[in-house]
Protein backbone atom coordinates (compact mmCIF):
# COMPACT_ATOMS: atom_id res chain seq x y z
CA UNK A 1 0.00 0.00 0.00
CA UNK A 2 2.69 2.59 0.86
CA UNK A 3 4.46 1.68 -2.39
CA UNK A 4 1.28 2.35 -4.36
CA UNK A 5 0.85 5.68 -2.56
CA UNK A 6 4.44 6.66 -3.31
CA UNK A 7 4.01 5.72 -6.98
CA UNK A 8 0.79 7.73 -7.20
CA UNK A 9 2.43 10.76 -5.58
CA UNK A 10 5.49 10.47 -7.83
CA UNK A 11 3.33 10.35 -10.98
CA UNK A 12 1.19 13.25 -9.78
CA UNK A 13 4.17 15.47 -9.00
CA UNK A 14 5.90 14.51 -12.26
CA UNK A 15 2.85 15.43 -14.30
CA UNK A 16 2.44 18.64 -12.31
CA UNK A 17 5.98 19.74 -13.07
CA UNK A 18 5.60 18.94 -16.77
CA UNK A 19 2.31 20.82 -17.05
CA UNK A 20 3.83 23.73 -15.14
CA UNK A 21 5.95 24.45 -18.22
CA UNK A 22 2.82 25.44 -20.12
CA UNK A 23 2.39 28.25 -17.60
CA UNK A 24 5.40 30.06 -19.05
CA UNK A 25 3.79 29.95 -22.50
CA UNK A 26 0.50 31.14 -21.03
CA UNK A 27 2.11 34.04 -19.16
CA UNK A 28 3.88 35.10 -22.34
CA UNK A 29 0.68 34.81 -24.39
CA UNK A 30 -1.22 36.87 -21.82
CA UNK A 31 1.42 39.57 -22.00
CA UNK A 32 1.31 39.54 -25.80
CA UNK A 33 -2.48 40.01 -25.60
CA UNK A 34 -2.10 43.15 -23.48
CA UNK A 35 -2.83 41.75 -20.02
CA UNK A 36 -0.60 42.86 -17.16
CA UNK A 37 1.12 40.42 -14.83
CA UNK A 38 -1.64 40.63 -12.22
CA UNK A 39 -4.36 39.88 -14.75
CA UNK A 40 -2.38 36.90 -16.07
CA UNK A 41 -1.90 35.66 -12.52
CA UNK A 42 -5.58 36.20 -11.68
CA UNK A 43 -6.53 33.95 -14.60
CA UNK A 44 -4.16 31.19 -13.49
CA UNK A 45 -5.20 31.46 -9.84
CA UNK A 46 -8.96 31.91 -10.30
CA UNK A 47 -9.86 30.37 -13.65
CA UNK A 48 -7.23 27.60 -13.44
CA UNK A 49 -8.10 25.69 -16.61
CA UNK A 50 -5.42 26.00 -19.25
CA UNK A 51 -7.29 25.74 -22.53
CA UNK A 52 -9.90 28.32 -21.44
CA UNK A 53 -7.16 30.69 -20.28
CA UNK A 54 -5.29 30.35 -23.57
CA UNK A 55 -8.53 30.89 -25.49
CA UNK A 56 -9.40 34.04 -23.52
CA UNK A 57 -6.03 35.69 -24.14
CA UNK A 58 -5.99 34.36 -27.71
CA UNK A 59 -9.25 36.09 -28.57
CA UNK A 60 -8.22 39.29 -26.79
CA UNK A 61 -4.84 39.16 -28.54
CA UNK A 62 -6.61 38.92 -31.90
CA UNK A 63 -8.46 42.14 -31.03
CA UNK A 64 -11.66 40.37 -30.05
CA UNK A 65 -14.33 41.75 -27.74
CA UNK A 66 -14.63 40.84 -24.08
CA UNK A 67 -17.82 38.89 -24.80
CA UNK A 68 -16.17 36.77 -27.48
CA UNK A 69 -13.24 36.13 -25.13
CA UNK A 70 -15.54 35.09 -22.28
CA UNK A 71 -17.63 32.96 -24.66
CA UNK A 72 -14.66 30.98 -25.95
CA UNK A 73 -13.32 30.44 -22.41
CA UNK A 74 -16.72 29.15 -21.23
CA UNK A 75 -17.18 26.88 -24.24
CA UNK A 76 -13.84 25.23 -23.51
CA UNK A 77 -14.73 25.12 -19.81
CA UNK A 78 -17.78 22.92 -20.42
CA UNK A 79 -15.65 19.79 -20.50
CA UNK A 80 -14.78 20.36 -16.84
CA UNK A 81 -18.50 19.94 -16.07
CA UNK A 82 -18.39 16.47 -17.57
CA UNK A 83 -15.20 15.71 -15.64
CA UNK A 84 -16.94 16.80 -12.44
CA UNK A 85 -19.78 14.36 -13.06
CA UNK A 86 -17.22 11.59 -13.56
CA UNK A 87 -15.29 12.59 -10.41
CA UNK A 88 -18.23 13.19 -8.05
CA UNK A 89 -18.66 9.57 -6.92
CA UNK A 90 -14.89 9.15 -6.52
CA UNK A 91 -14.27 12.35 -4.57
CA UNK A 92 -17.56 12.11 -2.65
CA UNK A 93 -17.17 15.63 -1.24
CA UNK A 94 -18.34 16.06 2.34
CA UNK A 95 -20.48 19.17 2.46
CA UNK A 96 -20.52 22.32 0.35
CA UNK A 97 -17.08 23.61 1.42
CA UNK A 98 -15.30 20.40 0.48
CA UNK A 99 -17.19 20.40 -2.81
CA UNK A 100 -16.34 24.05 -3.52
CA UNK A 101 -12.67 23.38 -2.85
CA UNK A 102 -12.50 20.24 -4.96
CA UNK A 103 -14.33 21.93 -7.85
CA UNK A 104 -11.52 24.44 -8.38
CA UNK A 105 -9.11 21.64 -9.28
CA UNK A 106 -11.38 19.73 -11.68
CA UNK A 107 -9.30 19.91 -14.87
CA UNK A 108 -7.97 17.59 -17.62
CA UNK A 109 -4.92 16.38 -15.73
CA UNK A 110 -6.45 15.80 -12.29
CA UNK A 111 -9.35 13.90 -13.88
CA UNK A 112 -7.04 11.73 -15.96
CA UNK A 113 -4.87 10.89 -12.93
CA UNK A 114 -7.80 10.24 -10.59
CA UNK A 115 -9.72 8.05 -13.03
CA UNK A 116 -6.58 6.05 -13.91
CA UNK A 117 -5.76 5.25 -10.27
CA UNK A 118 -6.25 1.58 -9.28
CA UNK A 119 -8.70 2.25 -6.44
CA UNK A 120 -10.85 4.99 -4.93
CA UNK A 121 -8.46 6.02 -2.15
CA UNK A 122 -5.53 6.31 -4.55
CA UNK A 123 -7.82 8.12 -6.96
CA UNK A 124 -8.53 10.78 -4.35
CA UNK A 125 -4.83 11.04 -3.52
CA UNK A 126 -3.98 11.38 -7.21
CA UNK A 127 -6.61 14.10 -7.63
CA UNK A 128 -5.39 16.24 -4.72
CA UNK A 129 -1.67 15.69 -5.31
CA UNK A 130 -1.91 16.43 -9.04
CA UNK A 131 -4.13 19.44 -8.39
CA UNK A 132 -1.82 20.91 -5.75
CA UNK A 133 1.37 20.42 -7.80
CA UNK A 134 -0.13 21.84 -10.98
CA UNK A 135 -1.73 24.75 -9.13
CA UNK A 136 1.55 25.87 -7.57
CA UNK A 137 3.63 25.28 -10.71
CA UNK A 138 1.10 26.81 -13.09
CA UNK A 139 0.77 30.05 -11.12
CA UNK A 140 4.50 30.36 -10.57
CA UNK A 141 5.39 29.83 -14.23
CA UNK A 142 2.59 32.17 -15.35
CA UNK A 143 4.31 35.01 -13.52
CA UNK A 144 7.69 34.03 -14.96
CA UNK A 145 6.25 33.97 -18.49
CA UNK A 146 4.39 37.26 -18.12
CA UNK A 147 7.39 39.08 -16.64
CA UNK A 148 9.82 37.53 -19.11
CA UNK A 149 7.72 38.50 -22.12
CA UNK A 150 7.25 42.15 -21.20
CA UNK A 151 10.06 44.36 -22.40
CA UNK A 152 11.05 42.20 -25.34
CA UNK A 153 12.65 43.68 -28.46
CA UNK A 154 11.04 43.54 -31.90
CA UNK A 155 12.68 40.30 -33.01
CA UNK A 156 11.87 38.61 -29.70
CA UNK A 157 8.28 39.85 -30.14
CA UNK A 158 8.15 38.18 -33.56
CA UNK A 159 9.37 35.00 -31.88
CA UNK A 160 6.64 35.24 -29.26
CA UNK A 161 4.02 35.84 -31.97
CA UNK A 162 5.06 32.51 -33.51
CA UNK A 163 5.09 30.72 -30.13
CA UNK A 164 1.41 31.43 -29.36
CA UNK A 165 -0.16 29.52 -32.29
CA UNK A 166 2.39 26.73 -31.75
CA UNK A 167 1.23 26.47 -28.13
CA UNK A 168 -2.39 26.10 -29.28
CA UNK A 169 -1.31 23.43 -31.76
CA UNK A 170 0.49 21.57 -28.97
CA UNK A 171 -2.72 21.64 -26.91
CA UNK A 172 -4.74 20.37 -29.88
CA UNK A 173 -2.27 17.73 -31.11
CA UNK A 174 -2.91 14.89 -28.62
CA UNK A 175 -6.64 14.99 -29.44
CA UNK A 176 -5.94 14.14 -33.07
CA UNK A 177 -3.63 11.17 -32.55
CA UNK A 178 -4.49 7.61 -33.42
CA UNK A 179 -5.52 5.71 -30.36
CA UNK A 180 -7.82 8.48 -29.18
CA UNK A 181 -11.44 7.44 -29.56
CA UNK A 182 -12.75 8.77 -32.87
CA UNK A 183 -9.49 10.46 -33.83
CA UNK A 184 -10.72 10.73 -37.42
CA UNK A 185 -13.80 12.69 -36.33
CA UNK A 186 -11.63 14.90 -34.11
CA UNK A 187 -9.45 15.69 -37.13
CA UNK A 188 -12.45 16.55 -39.31
CA UNK A 189 -13.82 18.81 -36.58
CA UNK A 190 -10.42 20.50 -36.16
CA UNK A 191 -10.01 21.15 -39.89
CA UNK A 192 -13.61 22.35 -40.01
CA UNK A 193 -13.05 24.71 -37.08
CA UNK A 194 -9.94 26.22 -38.65
CA UNK A 195 -11.62 26.67 -42.05
CA UNK A 196 -14.75 28.26 -40.55
CA UNK A 197 -12.62 30.65 -38.48
CA UNK A 198 -10.49 31.74 -41.46
CA UNK A 199 -13.52 32.17 -43.75
CA UNK A 200 -15.29 34.33 -41.15
CA UNK A 201 -12.24 36.42 -40.23
CA UNK A 202 -12.76 39.15 -42.86
CA UNK A 203 -16.50 39.49 -42.21
CA UNK A 204 -17.15 39.22 -38.45
CA UNK A 205 -15.79 41.25 -35.51
CA UNK A 206 -12.48 39.89 -34.21
CA UNK A 207 -12.87 36.94 -31.87
CA UNK A 208 -16.37 36.00 -33.03
CA UNK A 209 -14.90 33.65 -35.65
CA UNK A 210 -13.32 31.58 -32.86
CA UNK A 211 -16.62 31.08 -31.01
CA UNK A 212 -18.44 30.50 -34.31
CA UNK A 213 -16.01 27.70 -35.14
CA UNK A 214 -18.03 25.39 -32.86
CA UNK A 215 -20.47 24.95 -35.76
CA UNK A 216 -17.78 22.62 -37.09
CA UNK A 217 -18.87 20.19 -34.38
CA UNK A 218 -22.33 20.05 -35.93
CA UNK A 219 -20.94 19.95 -39.48
CA UNK A 220 -18.21 17.37 -39.00
CA UNK A 221 -18.78 15.82 -35.59
CA UNK A 222 -21.22 13.15 -36.65
CA UNK A 223 -19.75 9.67 -36.69
CA UNK A 224 -19.76 8.21 -40.17
CA UNK A 225 -22.44 5.53 -40.34
CA UNK A 226 -21.66 2.05 -41.61
CA UNK A 227 -21.83 2.08 -45.39
CA UNK A 228 -22.26 5.86 -45.57
CA UNK A 229 -19.49 6.97 -47.87
CA UNK B 1 -9.62 47.82 -24.03
CA UNK B 2 -9.14 49.65 -20.72
CA UNK B 3 -7.56 47.94 -17.74
CA UNK B 4 -10.90 48.04 -15.90
CA UNK B 5 -12.71 46.31 -18.77
CA UNK B 6 -9.94 43.74 -18.98
CA UNK B 7 -10.31 43.02 -15.28
CA UNK B 8 -14.06 42.59 -15.71
CA UNK B 9 -13.50 40.13 -18.57
CA UNK B 10 -10.91 38.21 -16.55
CA UNK B 11 -13.11 37.96 -13.45
CA UNK B 12 -16.40 37.16 -15.22
CA UNK B 13 -14.75 34.44 -17.32
CA UNK B 14 -12.97 33.00 -14.26
CA UNK B 15 -16.20 32.93 -12.28
CA UNK B 16 -18.05 31.31 -15.18
CA UNK B 17 -15.40 28.61 -15.61
CA UNK B 18 -15.48 27.89 -11.88
CA UNK B 19 -19.29 27.60 -11.98
CA UNK B 20 -18.98 25.05 -14.81
CA UNK B 21 -16.59 22.97 -12.69
CA UNK B 22 -18.79 23.21 -9.60
CA UNK B 23 -21.88 22.27 -11.62
CA UNK B 24 -20.27 18.96 -12.57
CA UNK B 25 -19.78 18.01 -8.92
CA UNK B 26 -23.26 19.23 -7.97
CA UNK B 27 -25.88 18.30 -10.56
CA UNK B 28 -27.33 14.81 -10.98
CA UNK B 29 -25.20 12.85 -13.44
CA UNK B 30 -28.21 12.20 -15.68
CA UNK B 31 -28.44 15.90 -16.52
CA UNK B 32 -25.02 15.92 -18.10
CA UNK B 33 -24.62 12.36 -19.31
CA UNK B 34 -26.96 12.64 -22.26
CA UNK B 35 -25.41 11.37 -25.48
CA UNK B 36 -25.63 14.70 -27.30
CA UNK B 37 -24.12 16.63 -24.40
CA UNK B 38 -21.11 14.34 -24.02
CA UNK B 39 -20.73 14.33 -27.80
CA UNK B 40 -20.63 18.12 -28.08
CA UNK B 41 -18.25 18.42 -25.11
CA UNK B 42 -15.98 15.77 -26.63
CA UNK B 43 -15.54 17.70 -29.87
CA UNK B 44 -15.80 21.38 -28.92
CA UNK B 45 -12.13 21.64 -27.86
CA UNK B 46 -10.87 20.41 -31.24
CA UNK B 47 -12.98 22.99 -33.12
CA UNK B 48 -12.05 25.90 -30.85
CA UNK B 49 -8.36 25.08 -30.50
CA UNK B 50 -8.01 24.61 -34.26
CA UNK B 51 -9.79 27.93 -34.83
CA UNK B 52 -7.39 29.60 -32.41
CA UNK B 53 -4.38 28.03 -34.16
CA UNK B 54 -5.62 29.36 -37.50
CA UNK B 55 -6.52 32.84 -36.24
CA UNK B 56 -3.30 33.28 -34.27
CA UNK B 57 -1.08 32.00 -37.08
CA UNK B 58 -2.66 33.46 -40.19
CA UNK B 59 -4.69 36.58 -39.43
CA UNK B 60 -4.08 40.14 -38.33
CA UNK B 61 -7.31 41.96 -37.54
CA UNK B 62 -9.75 41.23 -40.38
CA UNK B 63 -7.02 40.19 -42.85
CA UNK B 64 -5.45 36.88 -43.72
CA UNK B 65 -1.69 37.28 -43.40
CA UNK B 66 1.23 35.00 -44.25
CA UNK B 67 4.34 35.72 -42.19
CA UNK B 68 6.80 34.11 -39.80
CA UNK B 69 4.01 32.82 -37.58
CA UNK B 70 2.84 30.41 -40.28
CA UNK B 71 6.42 29.22 -40.84
CA UNK B 72 6.76 28.76 -37.08
CA UNK B 73 3.52 26.76 -37.03
CA UNK B 74 4.74 24.46 -39.80
CA UNK B 75 7.96 23.81 -37.87
CA UNK B 76 5.93 23.21 -34.70
CA UNK B 77 3.74 20.67 -36.50
CA UNK B 78 6.83 18.85 -37.74
CA UNK B 79 8.33 18.85 -34.24
CA UNK B 80 5.08 17.52 -32.75
CA UNK B 81 4.93 14.78 -35.38
CA UNK B 82 8.46 13.80 -34.32
CA UNK B 83 7.25 13.69 -30.70
CA UNK B 84 9.42 16.57 -29.54
CA UNK B 85 8.74 17.78 -25.98
CA UNK B 86 6.44 20.78 -25.56
CA UNK B 87 9.21 23.20 -24.70
CA UNK B 88 11.27 22.19 -27.77
CA UNK B 89 8.22 22.71 -29.99
CA UNK B 90 7.76 26.25 -28.66
CA UNK B 91 11.44 27.17 -28.91
CA UNK B 92 11.64 25.93 -32.51
CA UNK B 93 8.47 27.82 -33.47
CA UNK B 94 9.77 30.99 -31.82
CA UNK B 95 13.20 30.70 -33.45
CA UNK B 96 11.54 30.25 -36.85
CA UNK B 97 9.33 33.28 -36.34
CA UNK B 98 12.32 35.39 -35.30
CA UNK B 99 14.39 34.16 -38.25
CA UNK B 100 11.68 35.01 -40.78
CA UNK B 101 11.31 38.43 -39.15
CA UNK B 102 15.04 39.12 -39.47
CA UNK B 103 15.18 37.86 -43.08
CA UNK B 104 12.09 39.74 -44.28
CA UNK B 105 12.12 42.74 -41.95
Amino acid sequence: MPAARTATLRDAVGLGLAVGLYGVAFGAAADAAGLDVWQALALSALMFTGASQFALVGVLGAGGSGLAAIGSALLLGTRNTVYGVRLAPLLAPRGPLDRAGAAHWVIDETTAMAVAAPDRELGRLAFWATGATIYVGWNLTTVIGALGASGLGETAQAALDAVVPAAFLALLWPRLQRGRPEAAVQRRVAVGGAVVALLLTPVVPAGVQVVAAVVAVALAGRPRGVGAR
Amino acid sequence: MSSGTLWAVVLVAALGCYALKLAGLSVPAAWVERPWVTRVVEFVPAALLAALVAVQAATTGPELVVDGRLAGLAVAALALALRAPFIVVLVLAGATGALVHVLTG
